[in-house]
């Protein structure tokens, strides 16, 4: 039992650190140079993630396991999980507009922008191309979305200096921030083969 | 459409390749442009799928767009993307196998373009079929224009090859390569776009400077 525990622990380790999504696997970068250039919006943005990631992940193993490999329809998986995305965002939007209108008012605007989030859509993918089983999946979904927290956390203090920086005309905005997290991925190579599972 | 009789077919496509360039200029569906890029082959394979998926879902839109319900128009549309780059992803898988196996689930997130759904949204459910097909058209190439000139970069340069065949026989730059390089790459390009624009705009605008005082 404790074996599966370590297992878990460092399939989480792995997802957010070494396998981190943002850093190598380059997914989800529209949001995160779109929302990071605050830091209020990257923290608001990301308890949001982490919370609907890991959700999905659940919802989408049970309907890839109980209904897409019995019937045989796995080749229909991508317009399956992206249905079942768009209509967790559209549910978690009803229900928190009825039950705290104040946390609504906050995180409302990240939910609508989750939906077209490439990494949510990416996390169900893995997950059944690995064949996670459905703890396994859920550890990969929060690991996922802490090492995306993670990331839009660095960058969003990056960029708050980065305001008053002089930075050469033609780098301004955009080309700048790519470059910079060109270094934080350079840095974030140093975590592979911390841990090889 | 009579209002866009006025915007030749050609205008359009031009549009989406120089002025709306999806990659250098929205900075939109930025991933695969990273992720795929570190060698040429890749990149060319992806910007033909993202190309081919960009035509047929505006033809598709377009031809349906009189019998789509406004309220329901955004599921729809999700539909038939995903149905596309399932097609997509299913030929890929048969005809090339071996770039399949490394970009294959890039190939499926082309569903969460945001670009592909906002031609969709905005220019297909409105235009006949014809500029449909022209602003896909020109979107798409400006996308496959875009992944190209990054990954010829990022291979000659990272690797001192094209297309697997070696070209260049020093030493290359292997961070390029790297995924951190990728980031480089795109940066320093999309820099370089910025200064050619704002030399073209200078210019432009010493030259209206210069007709208004011999006037």
């Amino acid at each position: 039992m404790s074996h599966d525990f370590t297992k878990l622990f460092e399939l989480i380790v792995s997802a957010s650190l070494i396998n981190n999504f943002v850093f190598t696997r380059f997914l989800g970068l529209c949001i995160f140079f779109g929302v990071s250039k605050k830091m209020e919006t990257a923290v608001g943005m990301s308890i949001t993630f982490i919370s609907v990631m890991m959700i999905s992940a659940g919802v989408s193993w049970v309907i890839f396991n109980l209904v897409l490999v019995p019937l045989e329809i796995t080749f229909l998986q991508i317009i399956v999980f992206i249905g079942v995305i768009a209509g967790l965002v559209q549910l978690s939007d009803t229900i928190m507009r009825k039950v705290s209108p104040g946390l609504y008012y906050k995180l409302g605007i990240y939910l609508a922008l989750i939906s077209t989030n490439c990494i949510i859509l990416a996390v169900p993918l893995i997950n059944a191309e690995e064949k996670y089983t459905f703890i396994q999946s859920l550890a990969f979904g929060l690991g996922s979305g802490l090492g995306f927290a993670l990331a839009l956390i660095i960058m969003a203090s990056i960029r708050e200096k980065l305001e008053l920086a002089d930075v050469p005309a033609p780098f301004k905005g955009l080309p700048m921030a790519f470059v910079i997290t060109g270094l934080i991925a350079l840095a974030f190579t140093g975590f592979s083969g911390l841990i090889t599972l | 459409m009579s209002s866009h009789s006025t915007v030749s077919l050609k205008d359009q496509i031009l549009n989406g390749i120089i002025k709306e360039n999806t990659i250098f200029k929205l900075a939109l569906s930025l991933c695969p442009s990273i992720a795929v890029t570190n060698n040429l082959k890749n990149g060319v394979f992806m910007g033909g799928a993202v190309l081919f998926v960009q035509v047929m879902v505006n033809m598709t839109i377009s031809l349906m767009r009189n019998v789509i319900h406004p309220k329901v128009r955004l599921p729809i549309f999700m539909l038939v993307i995903s149905g596309w780059v399932t097609v997509t992803q299913m030929l890929m898988a048969a005809f090339a196998p071996d770039v399949y196996a490394k970009v294959g689930l890039y190939i499926a997130l082309i569903v969460a373009f945001a670009s592909i759904l906002a031609r969709a949204e905005m220019f297909a459910s409105k235009n006949s079929f014809l500029p449909s097909m022209a602003d896909g058209l020109g979107m798409g190439i400006g996308f496959l224009f875009a992944l190209t000139t990054i990954s010829f970069f990022r291979e000659l340069v990272g690797k001192g090859s094209l297309w697997g065949f070696p070209i260049i026989d020093t030493k290359p730059v292997l961070l390029l390569i790297l995924p951190a390089g990728g980031f480089f790459a795109v940066g320093i390009l999309m820099a370089g776009f910025n200064w050619i624009n704002a030399r073209a705009a200078a210019k432009a605008a010493a030259k209206a400077k210069a007709a208004l005082a011999t006037r």
